[in-house]
C-alpha cells in the first residue's frame, strides 16, 4: 500500500531548495516530498526556517536555488495567486483575515479565483456572470454550514474569538478548492481543548475534501497524533525525517530541541 | 415579512427618484445660472470623488493623480469641441497642430475620448508605479499629475500652452453632468457589489492574504486604477464643458486635495458617503461666502468677517467633523433605508429612556 503511494508522483516536492537573504541562508538544501492523502508536519525550533520554506512553496519568495514541483509540474517562481489557482491554499502564522469584512464575505472573496467573467459582464450582471455569482454564493453558504460557521456568518471577522478566527482562516483556504493545504502553526496560541477540537477538525476536512496537508506546528501533541510523517528542520537544514515514533527517538532531534550537555 | 420589507424599499426608492427628478427638472427650468453652476460642480465633484474613492477607499492604494487624469479629460473636450472656425482666434500665438486642427466632435464623443485617453494614461503609468505601496505610490502619482500639467503647459500647438483654451461650447443646462454622475454612481454600486469589487476590498484589507487567496494583485489594482482614470477623465471633460475655458493652472496638484477631502469626509470606501460629502463640500463652500462679507450684528461690526474668513470657518468645520467622525460621515457603510430606519429607532429609544424617569418623577 505505502509502496504504491511512494511510487506515484508526489503532490508536493521540493528539490534542494536554498533560500539566501543577503548573508543569511534561511533554508539550506531542503528536499521534501508530500504524497497524496498524507498529513506531513514540518517542525523545528524557532528560526529554523519553517515559514521561509512555506513562503518558497507558495511563491512569496523565489528560491535562490532549487525548485518546487506540484504534482510533477514546476511552480518555482510563480506568483502566489497563480500557485493558489493551481490548487495550493495556505493559512498564516499570525492570522491574516480580511478583518473588517464579515465571515461570509471572507469566504466569498476566496471564491473569486474561480470566477471567470470579465469585470464588465460582472458589473452589468450579464447572464453568465450572474450564474457564476449565484454559484459562488451557494458554495459559500454550503461551506459555512459544513464548517459550523452558520451562527457567526454576518459577524465582522476580527470580532470572532481566536479559535474561530483560526477556523475561519482554514475555511477561507478551503474555499479556493485546494488539493494541498498548507497550515502555518494552526494551533498557535490555543488552549488544550481548542487544540483537541482543531485536531479533530483537520482530520474531518482532510477526509471530506480529499486533501493533502502539510503543516508547521509547535504543539507536539497535535503533531504526534495527527501526522503520517514528520520533517525536522534546524538552522535551515533538514536533520531528521520519519514517522512520529522515529522522530521522537532521534538523538539529533532531541539535541536540537533540548541542546546537548556541555562538557565540563 | 421580507417581501413586505422589499416592497416598502421599492416604494421608498421610487418616491426618492421621483422627488429627485422633480427637483432637477424644476431646478433646470427655474434656478439662476449661479445655482445651476453649483449643481453642476456638485455632480463633477461627485464623479471625481467616486473615481478617487475606487482606488483609495475600495482598493486601498494611496493615489494622488486625480488632477492629472482630470486634465487629460478636460483637454480632450477643449481641443476637439471648439468650433474649427474660432480655433485660429484661440491659438493666436502659434497655430494649432495641423493633424488635429480640423478634427471636430460633439461633447459626448469628446467626453468618452477624454475618459479613454485618461484610462490609457492610467494603464501606462500603472505599469511602473503600481509596484509601489503607500506613501511611495502617492508621491509617484502626484509626480505624474504634475508632469501632465507641465507637459500641457508646454505643448503650445496642441493645448495652447499657459494661455489655455477658451470658446469651449459650454452647456446651459444640468443634464450632462447630472446624468453622467447618476450613471457613474450606479456603475460604481454594481462594480463594488460584484466579485471584482470584493476582490478590491480584499486587497485593501490585506494584500498578502488576498494574493494567497488567488487574487492577482497587479491585475486587480491595475483594473481599479484604469477604471478610476477613466472616471476622472470623464469628470475633467464635464468640468471643461461647464467652465467653457480651461488652462493648465486649474489642474495644480492642490485640486486633488479637494477630492481627497471629499472622500475622507464622506468615508473611504463608501459610495453614498462620497455623494453626500461632495454636495457638502461644494455647496457648503458657496454658502459660507457670508463669512467673506463684512458683518454687523446689533450695531457692532464683527471684525473677523472679511474676505478669506470663509476658508477658516470651513477648515474648522472640517476639523470638527474629522474629530467626531474619524472614519468619515459614512465609514465604509452605505446609506440605506434600513440604516435610516435604525437610526430613527435608536433616537426614539434614547428619547424614551430620557423621558421615562421624568414622568415617574411627575406622578409622585
Amino acid at each position: 500500500m505505502t509502496q504504491t503511494k511512494k511510487a506515484a508522483v508526489p503532490v508536493l516536492e521540493t528539490q534542494n531548495i536554498l533560500m539566501r537573504f543577503g548573508g543569511v541562508v534561511a533554508v539550506n538544501n531542503l528536499s521534501i516530498q508530500v504524497h497524496q492523502g498524507e498529513i506531513v508536519a514540518l517542525i523545528g525550533p524557532n528560526g529554523a526556517g519553517k515559514t521561509t520554506a512555506f513562503n518558497v512553496i507558495t511563491g512569496v519568495y523565489t528560491p535562490t536555488e532549487g525548485g518546487v514541483l506540484l504534482k510533477g509540474e514546476p511552480i518555482t517562481g510563480l506568483l502566489p495567486n497563480k500557485i493558489t489557482q493551481k490548487g495550493v491554499a495556505r493559512t498564516f502564522q499570525n492570522i491574516r483575515l480580511f478583518k473588517n469584512l464579515t465571515v461570509y464575505e471572507n469566504i466569498l472573496i476566496a471564491k473569486h479565483l474561480r470566477f471567470k467573467a470579465d469585470f464588465m459582464s460582472a458589473t452589468l450582471q450579464l447572464p453568465h456572470a450572474r450564474r457564476m455569482e449565484k454559484q459562488m454564493h451557494a458554495d459559500t453558504e454550503a461551506l459555512i454550514n459544513r464548517l459550523g460557521l452558520q451562527s457567526v456568518k454576518n459577524e465582522i471577522a476580527s470580532s470572532l474569538p481566536y479559535g474561530q478566527q483560526r477556523r475561519l482562516e482554514i475555511a477561507r483556504a478551503l474555499a479556493t478548492e485546494p488539493e494541498l493545504l498548507l497550515l502555518d502553526e494552526p494551533a498557535a496560541g490555543m488552549n488544550p481543548q481548542e487544540t483537541d477540537e482543531l485536531t479533530e477538525f483537520i482530520r474531518e476536512i482532510k477526509d471530506e475534501y480529499k486533501l493533502t496537508i502539510f503543516m508547521i506546528e509547535h504543539h507536539m501533541d497535535l503533531v504526534m497524533e495527527i501526522s503520517d510523517r514528520i520533517y525536522v528542520l534546524d538552522f535551515g537544514v533538514l536533520i531528521a525525517e520519519g514517522t512520529p515514533d522515529q522522530v521522537q527517538n532521534n538523538p539529533k532531534v532531541i539535541e536540537a530541541y533540548l541542546g546537548v550537555e556541555e562538557d565540563a | 415579512m421580507k417581501r413586505e420589507m422589499n416592497k416598502k424599499r421599492i416604494l421608498l426608492n421610487l418616491i426618492l427618484i421621483a422627488v429627485a427628478a422633480a427637483f432637477l427638472i424644476y431646478a433646470d427650468q427655474n434656478m439662476s445660472f449661479y445655482s445651476l453652476r453649483i449643481i453642476n460642480l456638485c455632480a463633477v465633484y461627485a464623479i471625481m470623488g467616486l473615481s478617487m474613492n475606487l482606488i483609495n477607499g475600495f482598493t486601498g492604494m494611496f493615489s494622488l493623480g486625480s488632477a492629472g487624469f482630470m486634465a487629460i479629460g478636460a483637454y480632450a473636450v477643449a481641443i476637439f469641441t471648439v468650433p474649427v472656425a474660432v480655433r485660429s482666434e484661440v491659438f493666436y500665438l502659434q497655430p494649432m497642430w495641423p493633424v488635429i486642427a480640423n478634427i471636430h466632435m460633439g461633447f459626448f464623443p469628446a467626453m468618452i475620448l477624454g475618459g479613454v485617453l485618461s484610462a490609457v494614461a492610467a494603464f501606462l503609468i500603472g505599469f511602473p508605479v503600481l509596484r509601489l505601496k503607500g506613501d511611495y505610490l502617492a508621491i509617484a502619482t502626484l509626480g505624474f499629475s504634475e508632469i501632465i500639467r507641465i507637459a500641457f503647459t508646454n505643448l503650445q500647438t496642441v493645448t495652447n500652452g499657459p494661455l489655455g483654451i477658451k470658446y469651449i461650447p459650454s452647456f446651459d443646462h444640468i443634464w450632462w453632468p447630472v446624468l453622467t454622475a447618476i450613471v457613474v454612481t450606479v456603475f460604481m454600486f454594481l462594480l463594488i457589489k460584484s466579485s471584482y469589487g470584493r476582490a478590491f476590498k480584499a486587497i485593501r484589507e490585506d494584500e498578502i492574504a488576498a494574493e494567497a487567496m488567488g487574487i492577482g494583485l497587479f491585475k486587480h489594482s491595475m483594473l481599479s486604477f484604469v477604471i478610476s482614470g477613466f472616471l476622472a477623465g470623464m469628470g475633467g471633460a464635464l468640468m471643461a464643458g461647464i467652465l467653457g475655458t480651461i488652462d493648465p493652472k486649474q489642474f495644480l496638484f492642490t485640486l486633488t486635495y479637494n477630492f481627497l477631502l471629499i472622500i475622507v469626509l464622506g468615508g473611504m470606501g463608501s459610495i453614498s458617503g462620497t455623494l453626500i460629502s461632495s454636495v457638502i463640500v461644494t455647496a457648503g463652500l458657496e454658502w459660507l461666502r457670508i463669512a467673506d462679507e463684512p458683518l454687523t450684528l446689533f450695531g457692532v461690526n464683527i471684525p473677523l468677517f472679511r474676505p478669506g474668513f470663509r476658508m477658516v470657518v470651513f477648515s474648522v468645520l472640517l476639523m470638527v467633523i474629522v474629530l467626531f467622525f474619524s472614519k468619515g460621515l459614512m465609514g465604509t457603510k452605505e446609506l440605506s433605508w434600513e440604516l435610516i430606519g435604525n437610526w430613527f429607532e435608536r433616537q426614539k429609544a434614547r428619547f424614551n429612556k430620557k423621558g421615562t424617569p421624568l414622568k415617574g418623577g411627575e406622578s409622585k
